[in-house]
């Protein structure tokens, strides 16, 4: 280990606010013409929500998300009572029921873009660990602990990395320091400045990201050591140099996002700077092959991995794959073949162009494979030699918790990094320019929405807030380290697997229908 | 090597907006007027472009369609006069099974001619009910998947209508010693079928049958219903008869492939009778799909008949029955009822109610059906919306009475080359190249009871909530 990463202290969050002028809360505060911009409400407000800048005496637009909402009726600072003309008025806003899905419900969404503009965890009460799905994550919860098990230590104290290569095979002992990194979205898929923001804040947490499978722009060389290449059916610019950059080679067999279909890149997002870089035609749609047509059996993705190894005596080997019925047997086999972590990714998440068809219906969600993977390899003896990798459809701090307490050592995370980016997940990402948000586009106006210090600092902030939570739900059953809570399902409860005066101790699972 | 089946989609706009999900609201008493930073200049999507066309001539705004939700506007507008909404007749749209969201993607289809694909993951329910209930496999490593959708491994999603020999004899000379009925293949795995409400208008029933000519597909048609226009597609429909009504259309019968008969107690009986009205005819026997439906099916099957067509309701649910089970189990019940009475392979099953969306073709035939029909979703490529006001008398939203032939018989025609490529698509993953091996083929599938109950039945035990 470099002496770097042996001193590696964690960033600090740094107040990162919103590209936009109009934030979104959940709340909304109107000033009415009344207002006489006596300057009251900004002096009363903690949070911020009304501002007010000494060389401009005209009231400013309220910052509705800063806001607390109906609560703070209590407060002897409350606005809205204080308003010496009555100019003020607060409501839900309305909007909220236009954002945001079963999965990622309005309040999700809003909570993260709160976190990655503080770093903390939101004032606001929003429901950000739960969402609005009915079954998997939002039904399970950890149990109620024991409150003579709490340790009182600090986050500092408290250990949340994990070790990704568990072999002992002699190559290096690649260490994270949160248990979690980044998924791979293409350059082509996303804007470069959103590639190489999350590589920055990839470096300044110490943890990886991966190139995603359209190849390694040069502007990622700075930060090699945290990014991962990855390997997919198109090999594209998949070259010598671009294995031996990385800590890590990861093979996608295949990906949640659309599980048993190759990567879509669609026509309209081919510039010639994509094409470039992929060796093909400008405006030509890219359909990766599927499966890779070198690999037929385990035998075969042996001799993958083997080739990885040979090319580079000081990389790691992940196996991505989905999640069909037998992905026990399909982890085992990448375990004998000599991989280094196995990457299971569920059906309901992934953030690039996949038929509607696929993300619904084809794999199985990762709450069921996650155990599957984990007893299967437990059970072949296999379970500490390698390090179990789940990600599809973890969206927050707590289906983090909730996946290891399953069995996983660490998650990989996409969405929640493009949801702290400002994503409201339209999800036309793949349609005409792109992102109409400037993350998921190459257009050459669009992707200049973003620049990527503020990627970087938004996403080191998004974290930064998550490890507080797993901080909280560690200290409270008495853990210093998340290794601790690794296959730890006893912990865990199921809201229909309990009886009724049991359930109602814990919170329902949300149940709103949506209109999506 | 014999021509690859394609169907060949065409972009074919709709006639009429059709109703947006969302809309944008704006306070114009707040708009600055001149701040030359409008948004609506810099959407992205170009939707206020055409703004002014409203205002000057009552049209619906088309902003309510084409709105794709990034919220730019509501958040970048100096003044932040916009806000948006979710249009309350999108809310009303269908009912709880045709849902606004089946309504939309089905228009879209018949728009587009092309697989819905968007970004950002899943947004739906962790689960739900019927169909939504189970997950269809994917193949890794060492079974391998099929590159089908995009035409670099061929994908076969042809299905027999004709009944087959339980056994093949030969002759010493290796000929066959029994009679080896004719074979009646169609291309798709899905039929049509004439909606039971809407405007039918000659229109409407000629697109139909002209699409299900183009995609080489058959239609069931009544035969009140079938006119002189109609004539030329005549290969591709299905007179629906009765018992007591097929002498009444003999014609009907010269003319066409095949037909279908409904059930009545004895119907076997008047099987061999058809087949001696024209030669080489096939057969198939309607019936409802109730509780009787699998211990008819077994007696049928016994009999000569090609397929055996079940009709469950609207929303796909068992007829005659207080407490209706959902048609994916319905179709298990009656595959293998035959299935162990060593008979499935002699006789072909179609099913009809409730198949909405690509997805319920693949699952049907997984649970054991031959083939399914759609019925409503026809209706829904020409714009209907639902509402269920033709069945009061009152006029149609969409016209649907002035279809013209050739637009109508493209959106279907869109609409099935958009399904079948889904349907190569989960074949492909689950690494099956023949829609006639997804037959019956449940461990191709992942069932939630079972997911549940392998996977958090030993961490969480004994399931309270079903």
């Amino acid at each position: 280990m470099s002496d770097k990463k042996k001193n590696f202290k964690l960033p600090k969050g740094v107040e990162t606010p919103s590209r936009f002028r109009n934030t979104i809360g959940k709340y909304t505060i109107k000033r009415s013409s009344a207002c006489i911009s006596c300057g009251l409400c900004a002096e009363l407000c903690p949070y911020g929500v009304h501002q007010r800048y000494d060389n401009y005496s005209n009231p400013i637009r309220p910052k509705d998300h800063k806001c607390i909402g109906f609560k703070c009726k209590e407060n002897d600072f409350f606005c809205v009572d204080r308003c010496p003309q009555q100019a003020l008025t607060l409501r839900l806003n309305p909007i909220l029921d236009t954002m945001g899905d079963y999965r990622w419900p309005a309040e999700m969404l809003l909570a993260h873009f709160e976190m990655a503009e503080t770093g903390d965890l939101p004032k606001v009460d929003l429901e950000y660990d739960l969402g609005n799905s009915g079954g998997g994550f939002d039904k399970i919860r950890f149990k109620t602990a024991d409150p003579k098990n709490y340790i009182d230590i600090s986050d500092e104290d408290i250990d949340t990395s994990v070790n990704l290569n568990k072999t002992g095979d002699g190559r290096p002992e690649i260490v994270i320091s949160i248990p979690c990194y980044g998924g791979g979205m293409s350059y082509g898929s996303t804007a470069l400045s959103v590639m190489t923001g999350r590589a920055r804040a990839a470096e300044r947490l110490n943890t990886l990201t991966c190139t995603g499978e359209g190849g390694y722009p040069s502007e990622l060389v700075p930060y090699k050591d945290h990014v991962i290449t990855q390997v997919a059916t198109g090999l594209f610019a998949v070259r010598e140099e671009t294995i031996q950059y990385a800590p890590v080679v990861e093979f996608k067999y295949a990906q949640g996002a659309k599980p048993g279909l190759g990567g879509h890149l669609l026509g309209e997002k081919v510039t010639p700077e994509v094409a470039a870089m992929r060796e093909t035609v400008v405006g030509s749609s890219l359909f990766s092959p599927f499966p890779f047509h070198s690999v037929y059996s385990v035998e075969d993705h042996k001799k993958h991995v083997d080739w990885m190894k040979r090319i580079s005596p000081r990389i790691l080997v992940s196996v991505k794959v989905s999640t069909p019925t037998d992905v026990d047997m399909v982890a085992v086999g990448a375990y004998y073949a000599g991989a280094h972590i196995i990457h299971i990714d569920g059906s309901y998440g992934g953030t690039g162009a996949a038929p509607d068809i696929a993300k619904k219906n084809i794999a199985m969600p990762i709450e069921y494979a996650i155990p599957k993977v984990h007893k299967f390899l437990l059970e072949e003896g296999a379970r500490d030699k390698i390090c179990l990798i789940a990600s599809g459809g973890i969206r927050n701090a707590m289906d983090v918790a909730k996946a290891i307490a399953l069995g996983a050592d660490g998650v990989v995370i996409g969405t929640a990094e493009i949801v702290a980016l400002e994503c409201i997940r339209c999800t036309n990402c793949e349609s005409g320019r792109g992102c109409a948000r400037g993350i998921a586009t190459t257009d050459p106006e669009l992707s200049k929405m973003t620049t990527e210090e503020w990627n970087e600092q938004r996403i080191v902030n998004m974290y930064l807030a998550w490890r507080k939570q797993w901080c909280g739900i560690l200290r409270s059953f008495g853990m210093k380290s998340i290794k601790e809570l690794v296959g730890r399902t006893d912990l865990l409860v199921h809201l229909d697997y309990l009886d009724e005066d049991e359930r109602v101790k814990y919170q329902p699972a949300p149940q709103k229908k949506m209109i999506i | 090597m014999p021509k690859k089946y394609n169907i060949s989609v065409k972009t074919t706009p709709p006639r009429f907006f059709p109703v947006g999900k969302y809309t944008t609201v704006e306070f114009r008493e707040d708009c600055a007027g001149s701040c030359r930073e409008c948004v609506k200049k810099k959407c992205i999507y170009g939707i206020f472009k055409e703004n002014y066309l409203h205002m000057l001539s009552m049209h619906d705004p088309e902003y309510i369609y084409n709105c794709q939700s990034c919220l730019r506007c509501v958040q970048e507008c100096t003044k932040g006069i916009f806000s948006r909404v979710i249009n309350p007749e999108y809310r009303e749209l269908g009912d709880e099974y045709w849902n606004a969201d089946i309504i939309h993607r089905t228009g879209v289809q018949a728009h587009t001619g092309q697989v819905p694909v968007s970004g950002s993951g899943y947004r739906g329910p962790f689960v739900g009910e019927g169909f939504d209930s189970m997950w269809t496999d994917m193949s890794e490593i060492v079974r391998p998947t099929r590159d089908g959708i995009h035409g670099r491994e061929y994908i076969n999603t042809c299905i027999e209508l004709s009944r087959r020999p339980r056994r093949l004899k030969f002759n010493k000379d290796m000929s066959l010693a029994v009679d080896a009925p004719p074979i009646f293949e169609v291309p798709v795995p899905v039929l049509f079928r004439q909606p039971d409400f809407g405007v039918l208008s000659n229109n409407v029933l000629m697109s139909i049958a002209d699409a299900a000519h183009k995609i080489n597909t058959m239609m069931f048609i009544r035969p009140e219903d079938y006119s002189e226009a109609l004539a030329p597609y005549s290969d591709n429909l299905i007179p629906m008869l009765t018992k007591d009504n097929y002498r009444e259309f003999t014609d009907l019968i010269q003319k066409s492939r095949m037909i279908e008969i409904a059930f009545k107690p004895g119907i076997e009986n008047e099987i061999d009778k058809l087949r001696s009205l024209k030669e080489g005819l096939f057969i198939s026997v309607g019936m409802p799909l109730n509780a009787d439906a699998a211990s008819r099916s077994l007696e049928l099957a016994k009999a000569d008949v090609d397929t055996l067509h079940f009709y469950a309701d609207n929303h796909g649910r068992e007829t005659d029955s207080e407490n209706p089970r959902f048609i994916k189990e319905m179709i298990r019940e009656v595959h293998l009822k035959l299935v162990d009475n060593s008979i499935r392979l002699k006789v072909n099953l179609v099913f009809s109610g409730g198949i909405a969306m690509a997805e319920h073709v693949a699952k049907a035939i997984i649970c054991g059906a031959d083939g399914v029909t759609v019925d409503n979703s026809l209706l829904i490529a020409l714009e209907c919306r639902m509402c269920y006001r033709c069945r009061q008398g009152l006029s149609c939203p969409v016209k649907l009475e002035d279809v013209e032939l050739e637009y109508g018989s493209q959106r279907i025609v869109n609409l099935m080359g958009a399904w079948r490529n889904q349907l190569l698509e989960v074949m492909g993953a689950m690494g099956l190249r023949e829609a006639r091996r997804l037959r019956g083929e449940v461990g191709r599938s992942m069932w939630f009871e079972d997911l549940e109950k392998e996977n958090f039945g030993p961490i969480f035990g004994e399931k309270k909530v079903s």
